[in-house]
């Protein structure tokens, strides 16, 4: 929008329904406008989400206790909109961009009704640097300066909605200002001037196009766990998602990735879940180093929560909050992991509007446009060319927390169309202590793996076969099974417990670096593919405990000591031992 | 000062709407005819039709009740003298003394600023061992206690009704059994417990109605006592009766059910009632306990499904004992590093041994022959079944932790154990039982 909009009006309330009000308005509106429903002095904000005649209903983001009909409804001509400037790094949002801590100083430990704070510090100050001189040609998405926000180049660019090209008529020199400085002037082809200045709004529920082009999303994003890096990977500018019955580890897996993920920036909507959670993250991130910078982890770290007890029509704004901040991120060459917990959660929300406004249920209730909605959100993610020729992108992961821990429920199905990677929690792996509890076999990705395609093939035929013996075990017993087909599970069992498990708590094993992961599966994968014999069963088990001992002991040496060397070429000797010569019987 | 409406247009379940003017959502009003009056609580305006929830129940409203519409909401009164009172689902006495008199605080109010919140810190010792040393208990921890019908989960919940070291306790009943609530009633008097109690009782005979808001009371007086700095317990007993009494209310509204007839928002609504459990870091904490059954022994129902995403571990109560696995409490690795220096490694090796008993009794059904270790574990599953499992047996944590080694050490050799040697010089018992 720009600002010649000032499309304001008043409305009055005719019916309220939980959190849906119906109000009579005057004036044009336009669909998805923010408007505040006003009682004793405190305004309600609300969001048009139908409009029928000279009526339109309105979800209210707060508690609607005590509304009557008859009662005020101020329009703001503007849609759902967030700001986008410096500042925004380290800070603690609700999902409609107030800064909780901010809050808590004004109202104590309550999150009261009605209070909104602007989501940037009008008093921080920044050391603005300009990057163009008068009379240069700029267009939306280039940058006209920057400012120094922690360990980042913030640049400060020009708003993404401004169509065409524009010429500097002023630019500011070097100074030290806060967000609200204007900053350059610009002038558009027909002469009028704009200022632009350190932050700039833009709704949520649009995504910004301000770069050149997309492209496929290739390159591994690492996140030091085995099982994903290898196995399952996610690309930068990918999409995955992790569904998982409670008490299956998506939350944690979720915390394993925000620290350790291979980008600039982490986003972390938690969206409807135990607010316990993101007390861990709030309270121990400060404290954790980030390992690539040594800096503080929350310097790199937004969180944008809004916890199953908060309003649930914010719920579905923070996860759209949380990628609108990841899209401006982007927008300055960055990388940038947006992990949204959870989005079941969201997708409740959803149907419980749709309840409201009685529109026809799909299934399990779930309105019918679920799926359309689902899919908009994670094609927000992508990697970028932008105008300057610089890479960005952004990488979204989502949780899903399917009702029984059943797959087949409509959230899980339709995210499942339209995400890269799916990373398939299961109760039996949790309940067997198998961590990560990621399911090897109903799990995949589309994008390329760490280590050579063929190998990792090889490597998950084996797993599969392995499996199958074991089922076939337990109804013929281990007498029944032929050697081959007990050494092919016995195989299966290794690369289990000594590859795809990892102990997250431990500072070597829980931390895998690509080149490790690259090495160690080779390996892995030359102990899988050696034939072997033993003399019966028990010995083959125990030989295989043994090396399973060795490589765990292995997996906990760091590469760069000479043990590490010395453990790999004992677990190979070991092996090697009972290479088959194809002499035997 | 307040206009008296007279007339009521629509009856339907217990929904009654009549058309009144400058009427806020959510108010409560009484409606009155012949010599009876209910409250009742504004769900719903369109236009000058005002849909009211009568918490009473519909049966025997006239089309020409009196409508006195009271301009606030749901309120509770609260003093400390509600300590040592009972009332019922809609905040009247039961227990036959006057009404509270003291300044109202309103019920279900606005959630905590998740940043104002603490990682948890202190345990909440229950004397019942299988909670406080295999799955502690956490100050503003959210568990609830999945059960079959039949099981003994009031007992266990007036159990550490008495025995738990907390300031206050806040008992909420749904759907009681009379028995039941008799049975609350009567242990806490009997143990001089309840003068640290307030019960808001929802009994199987009153109105649907007044069941939905046992919690909602519970938990605002609570919130009010741990602002002033109590330590607060909250008994809820049975979250399935509180679900089921949403369902049928959603029901007669025409709402759109979602999963088995639940209403779509069930897994807010149950979120909003235990993400009040909270440690206030200047002030006191609540905590919240919750018997939750499972129709049908199935832990997919909606019920406890959306329980279990929601709060912080769960106990199973199975064939009368707190099921050692399945169990869980996320919470306690928080607090269990600052009891006694033995209690995270006994914990987990006398769970592990446990599981080995379990294999060795399928074994031993199957007709296998038993080692001596089979033996010994077959000795040890029986004595931990016996001395901690039992559901009667009360031990302090320091006493539990001693008969954990007092077991181990009737059971096993000092090398058989699987303990850590310093462990072992430490805390193992000279004076074997037997």
């Amino acid at each position: 929008m720009s600002e010649t909009n000032t499309l304001t009006s008043t409305g009055t309330i005719d019916g309220v329904n939980g959190n849906l009000i119906r109000v009579t308005f005057p004036e044009a509106v336009m669909q998805n406008e923010v408007g505040y429903a006003v009682i004793n002095n405190l305004k309600l904000k609300a969001e048009i989400v139908r409009i029928r005649g000279r009526q339109c209903w309105l979800q209210v983001f707060e508690d609607t206790a005590g509304l009557k009909v008859g009662d005020p409804v101020e329009f703001s001509g503007e849609l759902l909109s967030v700001e986008l400037g410096p500042g925004l790094l380290k800070s603690v949002y609700d999902g409609l961009q107030n800064p909780l801590p901010e809050l808590a100083e004004q109202c104590g430990y309550f999150l009261e009704r009605g209070q909104y704070i602007d989501g940037l510090d009008r008093t921080a100050h920044w050391d603005f640097s300009p990057s163009v001189k008068v009379g240069d040609l700029v267009e939306a998405g280039e940058s006209v300066g920057t400012v120094p926000e922690g360990m980042f180049t913030h640049r400060i660019m020009i708003p993404f909605d401004w169509r065409g090209k524009f010429t500097v008529k002023e630019i500011s020199e070097a100074q030290t200002c806060t967000v609200d400085t204007v900053i350059a002037k610009v002038a558009d082809a027909a002469g009028e001037i704009r200022d632009v200045k350190l932050y700039q709004t833009w709704p949520v529920k649009k995504s910004i196009t301000a770069f050149e082009e997309r492209l496929r999303p290739t390159e591994n994003m690492t996140t030091q766990v085995r099982i994903l890096d290898t196995f399952f990977p996610v690309a930068k500018g990918g999409t995955y998602c992790i569904p998982g019955p409670f008490g299956a580890g998506k939350t944690v897996l979720q915390q394993i990735t925000s620290r350790r993920a291979d980008v600039d920036i982490v986003i972390v909507a938690a969206c409807g879940e135990r607010a316990g959670e993101v007390v861990e993250t709030l309270r121990e991130f400060p404290e954790l180093e980030d390992p690539r910078t040594g800096k503080s982890l929350m310097e790199r770290t937004l969180i944008i929560c809004n916890t199953s007890s908060m309003p649930v029509a914010s719920r579905e704004a923070s996860v759209y909050t949380g990628v609108t901040i990841a899209e401006y991120y982007r927008q300055m060459g960055l990388n940038v992991l947006m992990l949204a917990d959870s989005t079941s959660r969201w997708a409740q929300a959803l149907r419980e509007l749709s309840g409201r406004l009685e529109e026809i249920p799909g299934e399990e209730a779930f309105p019918a446009y679920l799926e359309t909605v689902i899919a908009n959100f994670y094609e927000r993610a992508g990697l970028v060319r932008l105008k300057d020729g610089s890479i960005g992108s952004v990488t979204i992961g989502g949780t899903v927390s399917p009702a029984g821990g059943n797959f087949e429920e409509p959230v899980t199905q339709s995210t499942l169309k339209v995400v890269g990677a799916f990373h398939g929690l299961s109760r039996e792996r949790s309940d067997q202590r198998r961590y990560p509890s990621i399911d090897p076999l109903d799990s995949w990705s589309k994008y390329p793996s760490l280590v050579d395609p063929e190998k990792l093939d090889q490597t998950r035929r084996g797993l599969r076969e392995g499996r199958d013996v074991e089922q076939m075990m337990k109804v013929v017993g281990e007498e029944g099974t032929a050697m081959p087909d007990f050494v092919m599970y016995l195989k299966a069992e290794f690369l289990d417990e000594v590859y795809l498990q990892q102990d997250a708590f431990h500072d070597v094993d829980g931390a895998s670096s690509a080149e490790r992961q690259i090495h160690v599966f080779g390996i892995i994968h030359q102990i899988l593919t050696t034939p072997l014999t033993f003399k019966t069963r028990d010995n083959a088990r125990q030989e295989f405990l043994r090396w399973q001992q060795m490589a765990k002991d292995w997996n906990r040496t760091p590469m760069e000591s000479p043990e590490f060397k010395t453990a790999e070429e004992k677990l190979l000797a070991a092996v090697e031992a009972h290479r088959s010569t194809g002499e035997e019987k | 000062m307040h206009t008296l409406y007279h007339g009521i247009e629509n009856i339907v379940g217990n929904v009654l709407m009549l058309r009144a003017k400058d009427v806020g959502y959510g108010d409560l009003a009484e409606v009155s005819f012949g010599d009876e009056r209910s409250l009742a609580q504004v769900i719903q305006l369109d236009g000058d039709q005002v849909y009211l929830q009568i918490f009473s129940g519909s049966r025997g409203v006239p089309t020409d009740a009196t409508v006195r519409f009271l301009g606030h909401g749901l309120t509770v009164p609260f003093s400390d003298d509600l300590l040592g009172r009972i009332f019922d689902g809609s905040g009247v006495p039961r227990d036959n003394r006057p009404e509270l008199d003291a300044a109202p605080v309103g019920v279900a109010g606005p959630s905590v600023n998740p940043s104002q919140r603490i990682i948890p810190r202190k345990m909440v010792r229950t004397g019942i061992p299988m909670i406080d040393v295999f799955n502690t208990l956490v100050q503003s921890q959210k568990l609830p206690i999945f059960s079959v019908a039949g099981e003994p989960y009031n007992e266990l919940l007036a159990r550490i009704a008495l025995q738990a070291e907390v300031d206050v306790i806040v008992l909420g009943g749904m759907g009681l059994k009379y028995d039941d609530y008799l049975f609350f009633r009567e242990t806490l008097e009997e143990a001089g417990s309840l003068s640290r109690t307030v019960m808001y009782v929802h009994t199987a005979a009153d109105p649907t109605v007044e069941c939905l808001f046992v919690p909602d009371l519970c938990l605002a007086v609570a919130e009010k006592f741990a602002l002033e700095n109590k330590e607060v317990l909250v008994l809820l007993t049975d979250m399935t009766n509180y679900a089921d009494a949403m369902k049928e209310i959603a029901i007669t509204m025409e709402k759109i059910p979602s999963n088995r007839g639940y209403p779509g928002d069930l897994y807010s609504q149950l979120a909003a009632r235990y993400e009040k459990a909270v440690d206030f870091e200047t002030a006191g904490s609540i905590t919240v306990l919750a018997a939750t059954t499972m129709p049908g022994d199935d832990v997919t129902h909606p019920v406890p499904d959306n329980t279990g995403y929601i709060t912080e571990g769960q106990f199973y109560l199975r064939n009368g004992r707190i099921e050692p696995f399945g169990s869980l409490s996320r919470l306690k690795q928080f607090v269990n590093d600052k009891t006694r220096d033995d209690h995270r490694k006994i914990m987990d090796r006398m769970i592990q041994l446990y599981a080995a008993f379990r294999s060795t009794e399928e074994k031993r059904s199957m007709g296998f022959r038993m080692t001596e270790y089979d033996t010994k574990l077959v000795k040890f599953g029986g004595l931990f079944e016996d001395k901690l499992m039992d559901l009667r047996v009360t031990l302090h944590l320091e006493d539990a932790l001693d008969t954990c080694w007092q077991i181990m050490a009737d059971c096993f050799e000092q090398d058989e154990c699987g303990m850590p040697t310093e462990l072992i010089k430490q805390f193992w018992p000279n004076n074997p039982t037997d």
